[in-house]
């Protein structure tokens, strides 16, 4: 549970306007919220719901329409340097001209870190992924929830102030991604890391989160936000059958359906 | 290993069979050839073994050689430097494309008398009409290998802070590597008919020249050695530029190959 209240993000008021001659489209409405440093929040909506519009206004990627997003207490302005990304399409966000252990360090190298610590942070960024063997292999050598294991340590490595991820485990199968759900818990709970996860997937998002924020459909807003109050180290096998996993899960399933009939109606 | 070095040996052998029997065919035809146009194979082999592979090689195949690499380098140099801000940016594209498009549809051979009339009848000159017709597949292939970088790999730059000189070197570069290399191997067979046409032109040694002089003098055994010399080092760079393309593409082939395994 996270119990330091400073906020590493904060979001007011943010609103997106994609303008262009013909069209006018609203993806962000109005979103305000805080997250907490620690803390392992996990944000779902319906598709369409500008998630990804979110994500790249937090990381500095798009400019917001309007509205303020501070990381560490500096306004975004452009890519902030204490944030580390880990992209849902792992093959394309890996260099495949560099071999796995020079992936991982070339964000060190820019952030100007000698080179026997770069290899100290790479080898341990391996070792907390179980990726050792491969540190000299190119990532295309690797099967894909391999490669993502590599993005994620790389932003280890990186040892961000706060960690995004975009939907980081759509794209694999089901037992890599139950893996790596289970990888990412124990990241955060080891690493003491800050973590934002986008995902449509609900019971993902409540098996990892500390608390999930439910976006309606664009133009977004909040619609829910809930405390995962499920006691105890999460797991696969008995996490997902207790009753309050189910109670939560259907609270976050109902946000979302009623964000659709909301476009429908 | 074994296994490799058995699959390579065996490959070269099928990539040997036919020219050694068109090379067989075309020694017995000729043999008692009185055709004064087309002499027996042996006698142009005989011309061959005593100009090319004597003073000739360092009279002409040097010089020849010379012009070439000087030219090629620049090329390949002026192509990449140029190419890289024009893919980056949508804007100087967009003002640079006329005038290139003209350049590019200039015949490089009809600017040797211009060149000459500038440059003399020098290696300057000819360097220049290489560098004229090589550049642009190098050039363009650049503006079009950096012009399509991967987006979610660009985001990844962004959000990791690789900057400037940086992002050059371990992003937009080797991303645009492969369509580069495409370009240089298209610049260098350009390059290799330049250099054979401005020594046509106007030069006292080289391939090109040689040809010319030995066909204006009727001597045309020693003509046809020097079309078999200019064939053999036109294979010869190739063969270089293979290897090169392996090494340095290393990444590429490797990607490609595990691809179409799967």
């Amino acid at each position: 549970m996270a119990m330091n209240a400073v906020a590493v993000v904060s979001v007011s008021h943010l609103n997106k306007v994609y303008q262009s001659r013909e069209r006018r489209v609203e993806a962000i409405g109005d979103l305000t919220f805080d997250v907490a440093a620690g803390d392992f929040t996990c944000i779902v909506g319906p598709s369409g719901a500008g998630k990804t519009t979110l994500l790249k206004c937090l990381s500095g990627l798009l400019a917001p329409t309007s509205g303020a997003i501070l990381v560490n207490g500096h306004a975004v302005v452009g890519p902030p340097a204490e944030m580390a990304v880990v992209f849902q399409e792992y093959g394309r966000s890996l260099f495949p001209w560099k071999t796995v252990r020079e992936n991982i360090e070339l964000p060190l190298r820019e952030k100007k870190i000698a080179r026997t610590e770069r290899a100290r942070l790479v080898d341990e960024a391996l070792e907390a992924v179980a990726l050792t063997g491969v540190a000299g292999s190119y990532p295309w050598q690797l099967s894909g929830g391999m490669q993502q294991r590599v993005a994620i340590a790389r932003a280890v490595a990186y040892q961000p102030k706060v960690m995004v991820l975009d939907e980081p485990f759509a794209a694999v199968d089901a037992q890599t991604r139950a893996d790596l759900e289970d990888l990412m818990l124990r990241l955060w709970s080891e690493l003491d890391l800050t973590v934002i996860f986008v995902t449509h997937d609900i019971d993902e998002a409540v098996y990892l989160g500390q608390r999930v924020l439910v976006l309606s459909s664009s133009p977004t807003r909040v619609l829910d936000d809930v405390p995962i109050d499920i006691a105890g180290p999460r797991s696969q096998a008995t996490t997902r059958v207790e009753p309050r996993f189910a109670e939560l899960r259907t609270r976050v399933y109902r946000g979302i359906q009623q964000a659709k009939a909301s476009v429908h109606g | 290993m074994v296994r490799t070095t058995g699959k390579i040996l065996h490959r070269l052998a099928i990539e040997l069979v036919l020219p050694l029997a068109l090379f067989g065919l075309l020694l017995a035809v000729s043999a008692n050839s009185t055709n004064f146009y087309f002499p027996p194979l042996a006698r142009v082999l005989e011309r061959f073994d005593a100009l090319w592979l004597g003073p000739r090689f360092v009279t002409d195949v040097l010089p020849s050689l010379g012009r070439l690499i000087a030219g090629y380098a620049i090329a390949c140099l002026a192509g990449v430097v140029i190419g890289v801000p024009l893919g980056m940016f949508a804007a100087l594209r967009r003002a640079a494309e006329p005038v290139l498009e003209f350049f590019r549809a200039i015949p490089p051979p009809a600017l040797i008398p211009v060149l000459v009339m500038l440059a003399g009848f020098g290696d300057t000159m000819k360097v220049a009409v290489i560098v004229t017709g090589a550049i642009w597949p190098i050039l363009l292939n650049t503006v079009e290998g950096v012009k399509g970088a991967d987006s979610v790999l660009d985001e990844t730059c962004r959000t990791y802070q690789i900057r400037g000189m940086s992002r050059l070197w371990n992003f937009v570069l080797p991303s645009a590597s492969p369509q580069i290399v495409v370009g240089m191997r298209v610049g260098l067979s350009i390059g290799i008919i330049l250099m054979v046409i401005s020594e046509m032109f106007a030069a006292t040694t080289g391939l090109g020249a040689a040809i010319i002089v030995f066909q204006r003098s009727f001597e045309i055994p020693e003509m046809w050695s020097g079309v078999l010399m200019l064939g053999l080092f036109g294979f010869a760079l190739s063969v270089v530029f293979r290897l090169f393309e392996r090494r340095a593409l290393k990444w590429y082939y490797g990607m490609r190959d595990l691809e179409r395994r799967s």
